[in-house]
């Protein structure tokens, strides 16, 4: 086993007396592309928010890479290596696409020429390369997704947190982006992704871990989670489980390798 | 490094003016061109790339001028040695009022309206306590020498205020290429992305006022030794605060030429009202407040957002 | 000690009463359109002109403009939001408070241009006519502008919660888009609150000027004062404007008696800082900026 570059213990938030994160404990070992999984409202974003530093939870810690990180800025936890992209994007619209990602590069490269030299660069990486003068108010949502995220990979993360990089995308964008955020996990940057296309899920997570109404319910490698009963009940609802087994189906939904994967609920 | 070009052009332009004309009254024009282009560029500093929008940044000015009035006066200061004390003043005063602003979250409408109530206590204060001459204001005496920054003719002024400028268009050109400029403008488009790639925001924002106050305390400083008087309503009235944010906007914001194109068109429009209408109490404010009302609900980017993109 | 301070007292209650009818304007604005009315201080100036002149040139009695100031005022604000505030938002804030600070800023220099910064008030049978309130002596034109403004008060909140316009004030108010959807025309809507806001200018203008006095920077010294009173009483409140107009009033009041006339107005502004900075909902508001 990897060693852990995150650790979270024991998160808890709640908003006005409603519980949205009840006790979580999870880690993401080194290298690898983990996903977090559940149904809508689960509070996996506000997950992301605690780990972040956008949000100050109520109880819990979080370590990365062995240090505690609770108490600290966003901008200070960016500055450790833990990127994060936004569920929904927050490009700097007026600005063109390579003035958004220099705002990233710039973070280790103090001089202007060399972090918009280096902007290229990423663009070039994930496929932004003919939009770099475009303002990044132009962009397609798939243009905007990749924008988010060469930003965050431009501050040169060693762990990057994507939040539903893959959503309102088609199936056809879907597929070009499975490769770019391989190849993001593959030059050795740690990937911890919320996903709803569990085709994209199943292709590239190796760990998962499902939330479903602020708690964790289970983890495991893919083919693990998709067998479990409480997944497919906090999916599917109530007595699922029950009914599917008893099909014996062996097209469960969100089993890999089919066309239309994507979990609705 | 066009522009670097264009800069050094204009600044140029200005430099000869004294040899083409030694009409008094010229030269009093383009001394208050310039002088409401320093206005505009502080405000554009931090209105302008930083998207904070000010509505007291009198605060500031009046701080610059009656930090200067007060050291020649009262401690017999050297002009030249005040000058940089009195940018100092502006500048802790736009820390304190940075630091209460931003620290808690204020932003559009609301920090607009807490910088002009600042701006009013400053004024209220400057009105009430005598080292500031209370209501009736503080006088410079009158000594002609350069050694004293008062100069014998308008074109030692106008050189004055001109380098002030020259180092506002300068900043102005840095915003536009360097890291600092980067993480200012990212704060202004969104401040949460700016948070998540490593901005401290606040830090940021606390630059960009005090670097803005410095520009507006250099223009308290200069209004002051111009005019050899200052008051509490001239210092920390509105006025000061209208014309900078106006020139500032109907320029264009975050632009560096911008500034200096509102202030020309403002006064070119303000002179020609005077000539058309008789010199009518305030008819050159009601100029501005129609151009300003024109601009934002035609064209919001401003003039130079005619001529091609930010230039 | 107690002589002087209940004069005192009662004069911030009466000028608090006033306040919060131009504070109610400002906050019926805010809450529906949710835009800051930084040109609330130059109507009033413009709505004390109007019962100046209509007292100077017509002999009209400032009580009884009434409601030609209501009616006149009303239709100057429907038609500045409708042909001249609401076609320049494109959608931000700033530009908002940037059109409406252009507007103070035309009005001002404009009444400046044509009436000159002369201060003016106007002399009536009863402009010092004064009555006994428990031992205290209070003006009377005071008095009435107190009745007078709740009675205002009373009338808008009537207006607002209990007629079909007030209704779909409301629902604009609370859901824009939702108001929409049920065939409500907002945009008219919102030119109705912006002269609803308007006319309780003119109201307060007619209770005003008896007492007080009209120049062309006179609405300077309003805006303040009737932003303070809304965010202490949290933005888009009518209860949290009244109160606040009642407390500013007094604060000012109890101010000028203990720190001079000058250095008094200081507390307001202390006041609107603080309130601003650390508690942004107002005194009385659940949750606002």
């Amino acid at each position: 086993m990897k060693p852990a570059i995150l650790e979270a213990r024991n998160l808890a938030i709640s908003f006005g007396g409603l519980k949205a994160v009840a006790d979580v404990s999870l880690t993401v070992a080194a290298g690898s592309l983990t996903a977090l999984i559940g149904p809508n409202g689960a509070g996996k974003s506000t997950l992301f928010a605690m780990i972040s530093g956008f949000l100050a939870p109520d109880a819990g810690t979080v370590h990365f890479d062995g240090r505690l990180l609770s108490g600290l800025p966003p901008y200070a936890i960016c500055r450790l290596g833990l990127a994060r992209t936004f569920q929904i994007v927050q490009p700097f619209a007026a600005q063109t696409v390579r003035e958004n990602i220099a705002v990233g590069s710039h973070l280790h490269e103090p001089r202007r020429r060399q972090a918009l030299a280096l902007a290229d660069a990423v663009a070039e990486r994930l496929g932004l390369a003919g939009e770099l003068d475009k303002p990044a108010g132009s962009l397609t949502t798939a243009g905007r997704k990749r924008l988010e995220l060469a930003r965050a990979l431009a501050t040169r993360p060693r762990l990057l947190l994507l939040d539903e990089v893959l959503a309102g995308l088609n199936p056809q964008e879907v597929a070009g982006m499975i490769p770019v955020i391989r190849g993001i996990c593959d030059e050795g940057v740690t990937v911890l992704m919320i996903e709803h296309v569990m085709q994209a899920v199943m292709n590239l997570a190796e760990d998962i871990w499902v939330l479903a109404n602020g708690c964790l319910i289970a983890h495991g490698g893919p083919q693990q989670v998709t067998r479990d009963g409480a997944v497919i009940e906090a999916y599917l609802g109530k007595g699922m489980a029950a009914r599917l087994a008893a099909l014996d189906e062996p097209d469960a939904p969100g089993a890999p390798g089919k066309s239309d994967g994507a979990a609705h609920d | 490094m066009r522009e670097l070009a264009l800069i050094v052009a204009v600044l140029a332009a200005f430099l000869c003016a004294p040899w083409l004309t030694d009409s008094g009254v010229v030269l009093n024009f383009l001394i208050m061109v310039l002088f409401a282009t320093l206005l505009g560029q502080a405000w554009n500093i931090l209105g302008g790339y930083g998207g904070q929008f000010s509505f007291g940044h009198a605060a500031f000015f009046g701080t610059g001028a009656y930090a200067m009035a007060v050291l020649q006066t009262v401690f017999a200061v050297n002009p030249w040695l005040a000058l940089p004390l009195a940018i100092l003043c502006g500048v802790l005063v736009a820390l304190v009022i940075g630091v209460l602003s931003f620290r808690y979250g204020l932003r559009g409408s609301y920090f607009a309206l807490v910088t002009l109530a600042f701006a009013e206590v400053l004024r209220i204060l400057a009105n009430t306590f005598d080292f500031t001459g209370a209501g009736v204001g503080l006088q410079l005496p009158l000594r002609e020498a350069a050694g004293n920054m008062q100069f014998a003719d308008k074109t030692g002024y106008l050189y004055l205020v001109l380098s002030f400028v020259a180092f506002g268009l300068m900043l102005s050109w840095w915003l536009r290429h360097s890291r600092y400029g980067a993480w200012l403008s990212a704060v202004r488009d969104n401040e949460a992305s700016a948070l998540a790639l490593g901005i401290d925001a606040l830090r940021v924002k606390l630059a960009a006022i005090m670097l803005s106050a410095a520009l507006m305390a250099a223009a308290g400083a200069f209004y002051l030794q111009y005019f050899h008087y200052i008051d509490p309503h001239i210092a920390y009235g509105p006025a000061i605060s209208i014309e900078a944010l106006v020139g500032a906007i109907v320029g264009g914001l975050g632009s560096v030429f911008g500034p200096l194109l509102g202030a020309l068109v403002l006064h070119l429009l303000g002179e020609a009202t005077r000539n058309l209408m008789g010199d009518l109490p305030g008819i050159s404010l009601v100029v501005y407040g129609v151009v300003l009302v024109l601009i934002v609900m035609f064209i919001p980017r401003g003039l130079s957002g005619l001529f091609g993109r930010r230039a | 000690m107690l002589s002087i301070l209940f004069p005192s007292l009662l004069n911030g209650v009466a000028t608090g009463a006033i306040y919060a009818l131009i504070a109610l304007g400002l906050t019926l604005i805010y809450g529906v359109l949710h835009i800051v009315n930084f040109a609330h201080g130059a109507a009033l100036m413009v709505a004390l002109y109007g019962v100046y002149f209509l007292f100077t040139a017509w002999h009209v009695d400032p009580y009884l403009a009434l409601p030609i100031m209501i009616v006149a005022m009303f239709c100057f604000g429907y038609g500045l939001q409708r042909f001249v505030i609401g076609r320049a938002s494109h959608g931000k804030d700033e530009y908002i408070l940037l059109v409406t600070l252009g507007i103070a800023i035309i009005l001002e220099n404009l009444a400046l241009a044509l009436f000159r910064s002369d201060t003016h008030s106007i002399d009536t049978a009863y402009t010092l006519a004064t009555v006994d309130v428990f031992g205290a002596l209070i003006a009377l034109p005071k008095l009435i502008a107190f009745f007078g403004a709740l009675a205002v008060s009373s009338a808008l909140l009537l207006l607002i919660g209990r007629t079909q316009l007030g209704r779909a004030i409301r629902a604009v108010a609370r859901e824009k888009q939702g108001a929409r959807v049920v065939g409500i025309d907002v945009e008219h809507i919102y030119a109705m609150s912006f002269g609803i806001g308007m006319a309780c200018l003119g109201a307060a203008a007619c209770f005003l000027l008896p007492a007080y006095y009209v120049n062309p920077l006179v609405g300077n010294g309003f805006v303040l004062i009737a932003f303070t009173i809304v965010v202490l009483g949290g933005m888009g409140s009518f209860a949290g404007a009244l109160i606040g107009g009642l407390i500013v009033g007094v604060v000012e009041s109890l101010g000028g008696l203990w720190l001079g006339e000058s250095l008094g107005q200081i507390g307001i502004f202390v006041i609107f800082i603080a309130v601003l900075l650390f508690r942004p909902q107002g005194l009385f508001g659940q949750k606002g900026a």
